[in-house]
Order: structure tokens, then C-alpha cells, then sequence
């Protein structure tokens, strides 16, 4: 599966060059429109292919991602997708509880995670040595929260509430504890 | 030289403005501004404080503190700055465009007291109590009382009730202003209203519409600013129930009110302000300031018109994008409500931006006022935050995206500082002078010192959130081992030009007008109420 590290390189690059392409553009536009001395008519086909374009880009975004990103399907479809590995973790007092001190995938597996909270919202998410984030879900008080992921290279990562839930919530680290042989 | 600083410092550049010309209106569309502005020096003051205890967390406060600034922070922003300059703007321009007097004076003096005192009061709640469940208020947050002060949280969500009475005010006066009579005026043709809304055509004999378009964008925005207000305050009614029980001994379950429920209205109705009226209200101020800047028509009309009607009815539907990660979440709302109609928004936002820029292209050569300077930042806010915004709507990255500094730096802090903020500065400094019977700007220079610190520090600190972001940093989360200092410097660097940007343009001002301008501003005017300018300029 492609490592969600892969796919936040590509959107960094891809907005980066949206943004550098904006700035060109209204840099470009601020310095034109204080220029000309004719009449500047814009043909209503410019706004049209604009209006298009847009409309393609809107629904095209969501197709593409849907085709290239594994989790977004999984996700859609983990109801009926038999996890090899389902670790239930319950949360009260702003403390996780783990059914053991280390939850242990084998590489290549698919987890499940059902997460249930006893009081407040939470967060649930997966943090690598370098802080980046693998996923991460909200966990409502009173519901079925659950993610499923595919595990596809060794390595040790970190739980973390990614919700606040007051001051506490900052403590809610647990170090290590994923460990993917 | 002293003498003559000093004398600019009381009476205002070369003494041109005389608040005893004011008209009521303009004196009450002033005081707006200042309590917004005050509130906005707030705003900023905040942001910088959270930004230096990003950058270096504990050597300022510690984190309860932080919380309880980070729960103030954008209410003050949005309720006490944004909503008092621009409810002020509109009650002027609604009249001043429509040729009529405000229907009520008095309800929108209210409007000001009760938006100003307000905010005061949940401010200073959560300043003296540390209440802190920040905006989102996800329940049972906010009836924690393990963790919060009740009498805190009480005196907070009534601070938050008056400011939701004074925007149910300003909806009524606004509605009511483009609907009315007034004796010894024209009589209006039937259904101005809902022409205004978008369901009834009403023109002129000349072909034009008879609602404007700048008047119909402030009519369908304030459609959801008063659902906006009424979901905020049944919430705020529903917490304070808790409250009042646990101040009288009771405890009330908390699991009587099913959390994604709660969750799901309260998004809808804290959506209506991100993705509808902020959009809604700022394309109508776009089209109102480029055909003002121009002196022409707005391109495609009759586009930009729908697409305002788009817009407000799409911002019903698309308050589940905020519920992405959340896994009880029905999957077609996620989808349909999430992603697709999320989508919308890009199209109803990209026309805006189009029609905008073509309208003032086909008007050129255009002198680079700080009217015009600052419409582009406003439209380069937006050109950048939408695209975030749309990315984020996402299943897939939506996954490793929510609830990082990527959602609040370049999406949320771009939107609301570079875009939404610059977008205000503009109509600030169009209608100064008009406010002020022609009162002249101290220093250009500092305007645009204003323009290029703003733009430069708003853009600077959501680049570097939004990197944070990227590599794994949460917001509403401290960071005690150095993991992301390097950002949070660069962004607090951004930030500070911001705090100086914010400080060159009130100095500006001040000295516009002067200090007994300023203080004069607040004395009762004598001029006839109904009258917006002195001579019906």
C-alpha cells in the first residue's frame, strides 16, 4: 500500500506549485491592470472554459484520490473486509487502554482499530519516530470508531490523542507501543 | 515639530476631520469599526501570545492558559472583530445602496452594545476561569465540569448569548431595511425581499435588477447568519442547562445527548459562518468594491448572481466535511455532503474570483489605490485557502490531514487573515473618506507598510503551519520536546508582522482622525437620524 508519507510529499509539491503559479498570476495581473490604455474586453468563452474547468477539476479531485489513495476504499468498504488483526482500545480519563503493552502486527497485515471513549471526544491516531502521522480518526463517546490499515513496512509507532479534550488531552502520548515486525 | 505631532495626535491630519458633521449613521458605522478594530488588536495580541508558547511552550504560561486563549482567540475574531466591522459596513450600505433610510436606528445601536459588551463578557469569562472547550465545543466538553469552572462556562456561553441577540438584531434591521416603506419615499414594488434572496425576479424599466447585487450577496449571506445564530444558541441554551443543574446540585447525564448528533447540528451551524456567509458576504463586497473601483458593471452579472444563490443554498449541505474522520459518520454523508458538494465551493468561489478580476481588467488602467491593493490581497486570501480547503474535504487526505496545522494554517488563518481581513481593509479605506466628510489618510507610507506586512506575515505564518502540518503537528496540541520549534519560530516571526502591521494602521488612523476625533466619534450626533451623509452626497 502506498505509505500515506508518499501521498503528503505529492500534495506538498502539488500545492506548492499551485501556490507559486497564484502568485505569478496576481503579481502579474496587479502590475497589468495599472497598464493599457484601450479597452480590455474579455470574451465570455474565456469564463465559460473557467467555469468548466473548474467544474472538471471539483469532481476529477475526488475520482483521482479514490483511485490512488488504498485507505480511501478500504475505509468505504471495511464492513465487509475481514481485518487479520482487530485491536479494541477503550478511553476513559483521558487514558488509553490497550488490550496488551505493545499491540504487534506482522508486516503486510490489515489492523483494525475499534476505539471506544467512556466520557469525552477524543482523537485516535498513529505517529512514526519522526512525528509525522500515519492516520488518525476522531472517537465519539457513545459509538463504534473504528479504522482499518494496511501495515506494509517494519516499524515502531507512537498513539496520540489528535483531539482536544481540555488540557489533559496533551498527555495523551503513548510511546512505542505499535510495533510492526 | 513636537508641537505639531501633537497637535496631528488630537485633532487629525491637518485638522480635516470634524465629528460634529457626523451624521448618526456615520457615527454608528464608526463606532463598529472601532469596537472591531479594538477587538481585532485582541485577536492579534492572542494569536501572538499562542504563537510564542507554540515557539517556546512554558516560558510565557502554561497550558491551561493557552486553551483558554485558543478558545477566545477566534471567537473574538470572528464575533467582535469581523462581525462588528462588517455588520456595521452593511447597515450603512444596505440603506446607502437602496436609497432609504436604516428601518431601525435604535435595534442597530443594539446590535453594537450588545456585539461589544458580549464580547467582553465571555473574554473576560474564560481570561478569570481558564473555561476552555475551545470553539468546537464537542460535547460533553463543555459540561465537563471536572475540568472547567461552571460559574466560568455560565458567565461565558452568556457572553456568547448576548453577542448571538445582537446578530438576531442586525438580521431583522437588515431584512427588515430592504423589505420596508419608508414614509415620503417611492413605494417599492412587492416582493423586494425575496427578489433580494434570489427567488423572484424584480427589475427595473431599464433592464437592471432593482435589488443590486452587493444588496441581494448581504441578503442571502444574512440568511445564514441568523441560522447560524439560532443554532448557537440552542446549543448555548442546551449547555447551560448542564450548568444551571450543576450550580443547583444536580448532575445531569451527559450521555442524554448523543455526542455525534450534537456534533453533526452544531457543525451545520458553525459551517453556515466558514463556508456561507463569510463566502457569500466577501463576494459581495468584492463586486460592490470593483464596480466602485471601477465605475463599471460587474462582469457576467447575471452569473455572479446565481453563483451567489449557489452558494447559499450549498452552504446548507455541506457541513459533513467537518465530519470526515469521523467513523459513525453515515459514509454517504461523508461522500455526498463531505466531498461532493464540498466541491461546489470551488466552483461558486472560483466564479467570484473570475468575475472580480475581469471586472476590474476590462476597466483598466486602474491607479493602484489602497482600495484596489488590498481587493487583491482579499482575492489572493481566497485564491489559496479555497484550494486547501477543497483538498482537505477529502476522504483519502482527509485521513492524514484533519486536525493538523495544515487545516488552520493555510486553509483557515490564509482565509480569514489574508482573505477575508484584506478584503475588510478595503472597504475601510474606501469608505473613510465618505465616513469622515473627506477626512485625509496621515501617511501612505504607512498604508503600505499595512499592505505588504499584512500580506507577507499572513501568508508567511500559514506557510509555515501548514508545513508543520505536513509533517505531523496537531493543532490544539503543545509541543514540550521541541518536535516542530523550527516552524513555530518561523511562524511567530510571520505572525509578528502581522501584530506590526495591524499597529502601523491604527497609528495611521488615529492620527487621521485624531485622538478627539476618535473620543468625538462616540458623542451623540445631532443631525437627523434618517440622513446617512450629511447631504445625501
Amino acid at each position: 500500500m502506498v505509505d500515506s508519507s508518499v501521498v503528503l510529499n505529492g500534495q506538498t509539491i502539488a500545492y506548492t506549485l499551485y501556490v507559486i503559479a497564484i502568485l505569478l498570476l496576481m503579481t502579474w495581473f496587479g502590475y497589468q491592470i495599472t497598464r493599457g490604455s484601450k479597452e480590455s474586453f474579455i470574451k465570455p468563452a474565456l469564463f465559460y472554459s473557467f467555469v468548466s474547468f473548474l467544474v472538471v477539476l471539483g469532481v476529477s479531485l475526488h475520482l483521482i484520490t479514490h483511485a490512488t489513495i488504498p485507505w480511501k476504499p478500504i475505509d468505504l468498504n471495511r464492513e465487509s473486509i475481514k481485518a487479520d488483526k482487530v485491536f479494541e482500545i477503550s478511553i476513559k480519563d483521558h487514558q488509553f487502554i490497550l488490550p496488551a503493552d505493545t499491540l504487534k502486527i506482522s508486516t503486510g497485515d490489515l489492523a483494525q482499530f475499534k476505539v471506544s471513549s467512556d466520557d469525552l471526544t477524543y482523537g485516535f491516531g498513529l505517529f512514526r519516530q519522526d512525528n509525522s502521522m500515519v492516520f488518525q480518526m476522531q472517537v465519539i463517546p457513545g459509538h463504534i470508531n473504528d479504522v482499518m490499515w494496511k501495515f506494509d513496512k517494519p516499524e515502531v509507532l507512537t498513539i496520540r490523542s489528535t483531539e482536544y479534550s481540555g488540557w489533559k488531552s496533551d498527555k495523551m502520548v503513548l510511546k512505542d507501543v505499535v510495533v510492526v515486525n | 515639530m513636537i508641537m505639531s505631532f501633537i497637535k496631528t495626535f488630537m485633532d487629525g491630519e491637518q485638522g480635516l476631520f470634524k465629528h460634529k458633521t457626523l451624521t448618526p449613521m456615520q457615527k454608528l458605522v464608526l463606532r463598529f469599526v472601532v469596537v472591531g478594530l479594538v477587538y481585532y488588536l485582541f485577536a492579534v495580541v492572542e494569536g501572538m501570545i499562542m504563537r510564542l508558547h507554540l515557539a517556546s511552550p512554558g516560558v510565557m504560561m502554561d497550558d491551561k492558559q493557552y486553551f483558554a486563549i485558543m478558545t477566545a482567540h477566534p471567537l473574538v475574531g470572528i464575533f467582535g472583530s469581523s462581525y462588528s466591522i462588517v455588520f456595521g459596513a452593511f447597515l450603512f450600505l444596505v440603506p446607502f445602496l437602496m436609497k432609504k433610510p436604516l428601518w431601525s436606528f435604535k435595534l442597530a445601536n443594539w446590535t453594537l452594545w450588545l456585539i461589544a459588551i458580549g464580547t467582553f463578557v465571555f473574554w473576560f469569562a474564560g481570561f478569570l476561569s481558564h473555561y476552555s472547550p475551545l470553539y468546537t465545543l464537542y460535547w460533553p466538553l463543555p459540561a465537563d465540569f471536572t475540568q472547567f469552572s461552571v460559574w466560568g462556562g455560565t458567565f461565558f456561553i452568556l457572553g456568547i448569548a448576548l453577542v448571538m441577540v445582537g446578530t438576531l438584531f442586525f438580521v431583522l434591521n437588515i431584512f427588515k431595511t430592504i423589505a420596508y416603506n419608508p414614509a415620503g419615499h417611492q413605494k417599492q414594488p412587492k416582493g423586494v425581499l425575496i427578489s433580494a434572496l434570489g427567488f423572484k425576479r424584480l427589475k427595473n424599466a431599464d433592464g437592471t435588477h432593482y435589488v443590486s447585487t452587493p444588496v441581494a450577496a448581504i441578503a442571502r449571506g444574512t440568511v445564514d447568519t441568523m441560522l447560524n445564530a439560532g443554532i448557537i444558541t440552542f446549543t448555548g441554551v442546551l449547555i447551560l442547562v448542564y450548568m444551571i443543574a450543576a450550580l443547583l446540585g444536580y448532575d445531569l447525564k451527559h450521555s442524554a445527548v448523543d455526542a455525534l448528533l450534537y456534533k453533526n447540528w452544531f457543525w451545520w451551524g458553525l459551517d453556515l459562518i466558514a463556508d456561507g456567509l463569510v463566502l457569500i458576504f466577501v463576494a459581495g463586497t468584492w463586486y460592490l468594491l470593483a464596480t466602485l473601483i471601477t465605475g463599471k458593471k460587474i462582469f457576467m452579472e447575471k452569473w455572479a448572481r446565481a453563483a451567489l444563490l449557489v452558494e447559499m443554498i450549498v452552504s446548507w449541505f455541506v457541513w459533513s466535511h467537518h465530519l470526515m474522520s469521523d467513523q459513525a459518520q453515515p459514509a454517504f454523508l461523508k461522500i455526498f455532503s463531505g466531498e461532493m458538494l464540498t466541491a461546489f465551493e470551488l466552483i461558486t468561489q472560483g466564479l467570484a474570483f473570475f468575475i472580480t478580476l475581469a471586472t476590474l481588467w476590462q476597466a483598466r488602467p486602474l491607479k493602484m489605490s489602497n482600495p484596489l491593493k488590498f481587493l487583491l490581497g482579499g482575492l489572493l486570501g481566497f485564491a489559496l485557502a479555497v484550494p486547501a480547503g477543497i483538498m482537505q474535504a477529502d476522504l483519502g487526505l482527509n485521513r492524514i490531514l484533519h486536525n493538523t496545522q495544515w487545516i488552520v494554517g493555510p486553509h483557515v488563518h490564509v482565509a480569514i487573515l489574508v482573505g477575508l481581513t484584506m478584503t475588510l481593509y478595503s472597504a475601510i479605506y474606501f469608505l473613510f473618506p465618505i465616513l469622515t466628510n473627506g477626512a485625509k489618510l496621515y501617511s501612505q507610507k504607512l498604508a503600505n507598510f499595512h499592505f505588504w506586512a499584512h500580506l507577507l506575515g499572513g501568508i508567511g505564518m500559514g506557510a509555515f503551519m501548514g508545513m508543520a502540518g505536513l509533517k505531523g503537528m496537531l493543532r490544539r496540541t503543545v509541543y514540550h520536546n521541541g518536535e516542530f520549534d523550527l516552524y513555530m519560530i518561523f511562524a511567530a516571526l510571520a505572525g509578528s508582522l502581522l501584530l506590526l502591521s495591524f499597529l502601523a494602521f491604527f497609528y495611521n488612523i488615529v492620527m487621521s482622525v485624531g485622538l478627539n476625533g476618535v473620543l468625538g466619534i462616540f458623542s451623540p450626533s445631532k443631525l437627523d437620524k434618517d440622513k446617512l451623509l450629511p447631504e445625501e452626497k
